[in-house]
C-alpha cells in the first residue's frame, strides 16, 4: 500500500521545473506559494523512494538558496539522498549538503564514509563532487579522516580530480593541519607540473597560504622565482605576483631579485589585468625599487588617461597606495586627480578625494579646503559628507599639524555648519571645544564663530547641527572675556528658537548664560573698585559696564530663564532655577555703591572662582598612568557586586561622583583661603564621599593646586589632573608666512596610538600560527628529504605513517589520557622542530 | 578567494546565490538584499569595482558586470585581482553562451541545476579552477550525459520494480 502511494507521488510530484514555473504564474502570492510548496516536499521528503526524495531535496535547496527558506530540518534527508548509487541524486544531495552542512551539523558525521566512498570512485566527476562538498564544508574531523584519500588523489593522472584535490587541500590544511606533514610535498611537486591547470591551482593555494603567513612560503620562492619568470599565464602570473608582494613584506631581499622579471611583464603584457597586478606589487611592497617604481607609475598614468571608468578607477587607487611613501607620483597626477573630483562615478570621487587629503599640507590646505568646499555645495549628501569628513580629519591629524592660521580653520568650521547637506555636527563640535582648550591664541575667533553660529535661527532647526550648537554655547560661555557683545551673546542663548533643542543641549546654553552673567558681574564689580580696576588685565575688553547694562542684562536673563524654572526636564529647570536664584541673592545690592564686603560682590567673586580656571585636554593614556595596587583585580566581572552589597551601592552612582568630589574640591580651596562663607552642599553624600576618599586615597587621583577641573557642567570634558606633567608644549617652527606665527598647540604626549596599536592580543592568530608552524617543519622534513634523494621512498613511508596512525588513533579513543599525553610530546617534537632555523636558499643572497 | 557569485535581475530577484562561506539563510537574503539596493542605484558607464566592506566585512571587494536584465555579481578578498575577476564574469557568460546558445534571462530561470554545474567547474570552494569555457563545456557536457545515463537505467522507479515484484 505504502509503495502505491508512493508510486503515485512519483509520477505526479513536481519537478524542480514545474515549480519554478509555478513560481511565474502563481496567483496567490509569493510567500503562500511557497510555505504550498514546502508543505508538499516535506511529505514527499519522508517517501522512501530516492527519485520522490531527491526531486523534493533538490527543490528544497533551490527555495532555500533564492527564497530564504530554512532547510536545515532536511539534514538527514540529504545525507540519505547522497548515498544513492545514482550520480543525479548524487549531485543533489552533495548540493543540499555543501549549501546548508556547517559545523553545528549534527549529522555531519554521517557523511564521512559516503564521501570517502566517492573520492576512491573510479568515476572522476563523483570524486570531484565529493572533494567539492570536502571544500566547502570540511570539518577537523572530516579533514582529519579523508586527509589519506586527499593525498592519493593529488597525485591522481586525471587532471580533473587533480587540480580539484589541489583545491581541497586548502580546507584541508585550514582545519586539521597535521595534513600539511602528509600532503605538503605532493603540493610542492605540483609546483612544477607543465599542466597549466594544475599549475593554475596550485599556485592559487600557495598565494592563500601566503597571505595567511608569508614566512612559510618563502623557502618556496626559487620555485615561485621560475614561474615568475616562464610562466605566459596570466592567472598564474597574477597569483604569483600576489605571493611576492606578500614575500616581499617579510624578506627585502627579494624585492631587488623580482623587480626585474616584474618590469619585464609590464613592459611585455598587453593585459591590463597582469599590468595592474605588476603595478600594485611594486608600489605596495617593492617601493624602493626606483625603477621599477617609476615604470609603475608610468603605467599608472597611462591607467589614469584611459576612458575607461575601471582603469582610472584603480589608477586612483594604486596612487593612494604610493601616496604615503612616495608623494611625488600624485604629485605629477594633481591635474587628474582633481578633475576626478567632478567624475560622474562615486567611486572615482571618493578615491580622488582620498589623494587630494593625501597632498594636503600646511601651505596648501587653505586652497584645497576652499576647493573642497565648493565641491561639498554641489555635490549628494553622501559625497558631500565624505568631503566634509576628510577635511575635518585631515586638519586635524596630530594635533592640528597642519593648520597654521587658525582663525582661518575657526571660519571653516563655521562655513562647514552652514553647508546644507552637513551631517558631520559632532565632529565639528569635537574640534571647536578642542581648539578652545588646546590653543589659546585662537580664543578670540573662535567666540566670534560660536556667536555667528548662535545667532543664526536657521540653524537651531537642523538636528545634524545641535552639537555645534552646544559646543558654540559652551565656548561662548567658557570664554566670556573674549566677547564683544556679552548682551547679545545672552540675547542669542536665550532667542525663543532655543526651544528646538533637546534638554541636554539647553542645559548649556543655561549654564552659558550663567557664565556670562558672572563674568559681566564681575567687571561690573571690579570696574567700581579702584584697587582691582589697576589690575583689571588685558582681557577685560568690555571693562566698563554701565548700571544700567547691567541691569538690562540680568532683566532679559531673569525674562528669558522664569518660563523655565517650570520645564518639566529636571535639569534644564535646576539649571534655571540656580540662575534665578544667584540673580535674586544679588539684584538688591547691584545698585547699591558697593564695597568689597557686600555680599554680591563675594558671591560674584565666588563663582569667578569657580569658572575662572582652564579647562585642558585629557591624555589617552591618564588613566594608564595610575599604576594599579598589589591584589587589586580589575579583570573579574563584578555581576555579583550587586548581590554583596545592593544597598550600599545605590547612592553611589558614577556621575554623582563626579559632581560631588568637584564640589569637594571647591569647599578645599575654599578652606585653604579661609573664606567665610560655606558652600551649599547636601551634607551626608559629601560626608561619606570625604570618608571614602580617606580611607581609599589611594585609588583618588591626585588633586593639585592648579587642578583645572571645577567646572561642574562639564561632565563630557573630564578631569586633567596629570595635564601638568604631560604637556608639552610645541616649539615654534620657523614658518614660511613670518607675519602670522603659529599659535601654541597643546599637544599631549605622542606615541599614545602607536603604543594602543603595539598591544596585539597574544592569543589572537593562534590558528594561522600553528598552521604555518605545520608548514615549515614540513619544509624542513622536505629539504632533508632532498639531501636523502629518497624521494619515492620517503613517500610512501609517509603514507603508512599516517594510515598506521589513522589506526591507532581510532583505537585509542578509549583511552583518552594515554592519547593526549602522545599528542603533547608529539606538539613537543614539532615546536622543536620549528625552532630549527627555516632554510633560506642561496637564491636569496 | 572569492567569497559568493550572486545573478540577480534588475529588480532585484536572485536568480543564483551561491556563498562559499557558510551563511544562515536569513544572512544571505540580507546581503542579496544589500547589494542589490548597491548596485542599483548605481548610474550607468561607471566602474564596475565597489568597496563592500559594510555587508561582506573588512578587505572585500565587489566586481559586477550588467548584461541586459542581469546583474552578475563577485564578491571577494584581496587576494583576488579586480580585473581578473571581471574577466572571470566574462568567462562565465561566455560559458553560459555556449551552452544555451544566445543566453537569456529565462534560460538561467529554468536551467538552475545546470548553472550550477557550469560554475562548479568554474570556482571550486572559493579558489578560480577553471578559465577555459572550453574545458568547462566539456566536463558539464559530460556530467549531463551521466546523468542522464543514471535516470535511463531505470527509468522505471525502484517502488515499481519492487510492487511489480511481489
Amino acid at each position: 500500500m505504502s509503495s502505491s502511494n508512493s508510486l503515485m507521488d512519483n509520477l505526479f510530484q513536481r519537478s524542480l521545473e514545474d515549480l519554478i514555473k509555478g513560481f511565474r504564474l502563481q496567483l496567490l502570492g509569493e510567500s503562500a506559494y511557497i510555505s504550498r510548496a514546502l508543505e508538499e516536499i516535506r511529505r514527499e521528503i519522508k517517501v522512501t523512494d530516492l527519485s520522490t526524495k531527491s526531486t523534493a531535496l533538490h527543490k528544497l535547496t533551490y527555495l532555500a538558496a533564492l527564497h530564504g527558506v530554512d532547510m536545515s530540518w532536511a539534514a538527514f534527508h540529504a545525507v540519505e539522498v547522497v548515498s544513492s548509487p545514482r550520480f543525479q541524486h548524487k549531485r543533489i544531495g552533495y548540493q543540499a549538503i555543501t549549501q546548508s552542512f556547517n559545523d553545528q551539523t549534527s549529522v555531519m558525521l554521517l557523511i564521512t564514509n559516503q564521501v570517502r566512498k566517492d573520492l576512491n570512485s573510479v568515476n572522476e566527476f563523483e570524486a570531484s563532487l565529493a572533494l567539492e562538498c570536502l571544500s566547502r564544508i570540511g570539518t577537523h574531523d572530516l579533514a582529519r579522516d579523508l586527509t589519506p584519500e586527499v593525498f592519493t588523489l593529488l597525485g591522481s593522472s586525471k587532471t580533473f580530480v587533480r587540480k580539484k584535490a589541489i583545491g581541497v587541500v586548502l580546507r584541508v590544511f585550514e582545519k586539521y593541519h597535521d595534513a600539511v606533514k602528509v600532503c605538503f610535498k605532493r603540493l610542492v611537486e605540483n609546483l612544477e607540473s607543465s599542466d597549466p591547470q594544475i599549475l593554475s591551482a596550485v599556485v592559487g593555494v600557495f598565494c592563500e597560504l601566503a597571505t595567511k603567513d608569508p614566512s612559510s612560503c618563502l623557502p618556496l620562492a626559487p620555485e615561485f622565482y621560475k614561474i615568475l619568470v616562464d610562466s605566459r599565464n596570466n592567472w598564474v602570473l597574477i597569483k604569483v605576483l600576489k605571493i611576492f608582494a606578500k614575500l616581499a613584506s617579510i624578506e627585502p631581499r627579494l624585492g631587488k631579485k623580482v623587480a626585474e622579471p616584474i618590469c619585464e611583464h609590464m613592459r611585455r603584457s598587453v593585459a591590463k589585468s597582469l599590468v595592474f597586478e605588476c603595478v600594485r606589487t611594486v608600489v605596495s611592497s617593492l617601493s624602493d625599487q626606483e625603477a621599477a617604481l617609476k615604470l609603475a607609475v608610468a603605467k599608472i598614468r597611462e591607467f589614469l588617461v584611459e576612458d575607461d571608468p575601471n582603469l582610472k578607477y584603480l589608477g586612483l587607487h594604486a596612487l593612494s597606495i604610493v601616496a604615503p611613501k612616495h608623494l611625488w607620483a600624485v604629485l605629477e597626477n594633481k591635474e587628474v586627480v582633481v578633475k576626478a573630483l567632478s567624475d560622474e562615478d562615486p567611486n572615482v570621487k571618493l578615491e580622488a578625494l582620498h589623494l587630494l587629503m593625501a597632498m594636503v599640507n600646511e601651505d596648501n590646505v587653505s586652497d584645497i579646503s576652499r576647493i573642497l568646499m565648493n565641491y561639498a555645495l554641489k555635490s549628494d549628501p553622501f559625497f558631500c559628507n565624505e568631503i566634509i569628513y576628510s577635511v575635518l580629519s585631515a586638519c586635524s591629524r596630530n594635533a592640528y599639524e597642519i593648520v597654521v592660521d587658525f582663525d582661518w580653520y575657526l571660519s571653516l568650521l563655521g562655513e562647514m555648519a552652514r553647508i546644507p547637506h552637513c551631517q558631520r555636527g559632532e565632529e565639528i563640535e569635537h574640534q571647536l571645544v578642542d581648539i578652545g582648550m588646546r590653543v589659546r591664541d585662537a580664543r578670540p575667533q573662535l567666540v566670534r564663530v560660536s556667536w555667528a553660529l548662535l545667532s543664526d535661527p536657521a540653524l537651531l532647526g537642523n538636528l545634524f547641527l545641535h552639537p555645534i550648537l552646544s559646543a558654540a554655547a559652551w565656548v561662548s560661555g567658557e570664554y566670556a572675556e573674549f566677547s564683544k557683545n556679552p548682551y547679545e551673546t545672552v540675547e542669542a542663548l536665550l532667542q525663543p528658537r532655543t526651544d528646538l533643542l533637546p534638554p541636554s543641549i539647553k542645559a548649556i546654553y543655561i549654564q552659558s548664560v550663567f557664565k556670562v552673567l558672572v563674568f559681566c558681574l564681575g567687571s561690573y564689580f571690579s570696574a567700581e573698585e579702584p584697587i582691582s580696576s589697576s589690575l583689571a588685565q588685558e582681557s577685560s575688553s568690555v571693562n566698563a559696564f554701565a548700571y544700567e547694562s547691567i541691569l538690562n542684562l540680568v532683566n532679559v536673563i531673569e525674562l528669558g530663564l522664569g518660563p523655565l524654572s517650570g520645564t518639566h526636564d529636571v535639569e534644564v529647570q535646576e539649571r534655571a532655577k540656580n540662575v534665578l536664584g544667584f540673580i535674586g541673592m544679588i539684584r538688591e545690592e547691584i545698585s547699591e555703591k558697593v564695597n568689597n564686603e557686600a555680599e554680591a560682590c563675594r558671591v560674584t567673586a565666588f563663582m569667578e572662582d569657580v569658572f575662572s580656571d582652564d579647562l585642558g585636554p585629557v591624555s589617552a593614556t591618564a588613566q594608564e598612568k595610575v599604576c594599579v595596587p598589589d591584589g587589586l583585580e580589575l579583570k573579574e566581572t563584578l555581576m555579583d557586586l550587586e548581590e554583596i552589597c545592593g544597598e550600599f551601592l545605590k547612592p553611589v552612582e558614577s556621575d554623582k561622583i563626579s559632581f560631588s568630589v568637584s564640589k569637594l574640591r571647591i569647599r578645599d580651596e575654599q578652606e585653604a583661603s579661609s573664606s567665610s562663607s560655606h558652600p551649599h552642599e547636601g551634607g551626608a553624600g559629601a560626608a561619606s564621599l570625604l570618608e571614602h576618599r580617606k580611607r581609599h586615597g589611594m585609588y583618588y587621583l591626585t588633586s593639585q593646586k592648579d587642578d583645572p577641573d571645577s567646572n561642574v557642567t562639564l561632565n563630557d570634558y573630564p578631569l586633567a589632573n596629570e595635564l601638568a606633567n604631560e604637556i608639552s608644549v610645541d616649539l615654534f617652527k620657523p614658518k614660511r608666512k613670518p607675519s602670522k606665527p603659529r599659535p601654541v598647540v597643546v599637544k599631549l604626549d605622542d606615541g599614545d596610538e602607536s603604543r594602543s596599536k603595539g598591544k596585539t592580543n597574544p592569543e589572537a592568530g593562534n590558528e594561522d600560527e600553528s598552521l604555518s608552524r605545520a608548514i615549515q617543519t614540513a619544509l624542513v622534513v622536505k629539504n632533508k628529504g632532498k639531501e636523502k634523494a629518497q624521494e619515492g621512498e620517503e613517500s610512501s613511508r609517509i603514507v603508512n605513517h599516517t594510515s598506521l596512525e589513522m589506526k591507532k588513533k581510532k583505537k585509542k579513543k578509549k583511552k583518552n589520557g594515554e592519547r593526549s599525553s602522545k599528542d603533547k610530546s608529539r606538539r613537543e617534537s614539532e615546536v622543536a622542530a620549528t625552532t630549527e632555523q627555516v632554510i633560506i636558499p642561496d637564491f636569496l643572497l | 578567494m572569492i567569497k559568493a557569485v550572486m545573478m540577480m535581475n534588475t529588480q532585484g530577484k536572485p536568480r543564483l546565490a551561491k556563498f562559499y562561506d557558510f551563511l544562515p539563510v536569513e544572512k544571505q537574503q540580507e546581503l542579496i538584499r544589500g547589494v542589490f539596493s548597491v548596485l542599483c542605484s548605481r548610474p550607468e558607464n561607471v566602474s564596475n569595482f565597489l568597496e563592500i566592506d559594510s555587508l561582506f566585512g573588512p578587505d572585500s571587494r565587489l566586481v559586477y558586470k550588467h548584461y541586459a536584465t542581469l546583474y552578475f555579481v563577485l564578491v571577494f578578498d584581496g587576494s583576488e585581482n579586480e580585473l581578473a575577476m571581471l574577466d572571470l564574469i566574462q568567462v562565465l557568460v561566455e560559458t553560459l553562451d555556449k551552452c544555451f546558445s544566445n543566453v537569456c534571462e529565462l534560460d538561467i530561470v529554468f536551467n538552475y541545476s545546470k548553472m550550477h554545474t557550469v560554475l562548479d567547474e568554474i570556482v571550486f570552494g572559493g579558489q578560480v579552477l577553471e578559465t577555459s569555457s572550453a574545458e568547462v563545456i566539456r566536463a558539464v557536457e559530460e556530467i549531463s550525459k551521466l546523468e542522464a545515463a543514471s535516470n535511463a537505467i531505470s527509468l522505471v522507479p525502484n517502488s515499481v520494480s519492487g510492487w511489480r515484484g511481489r
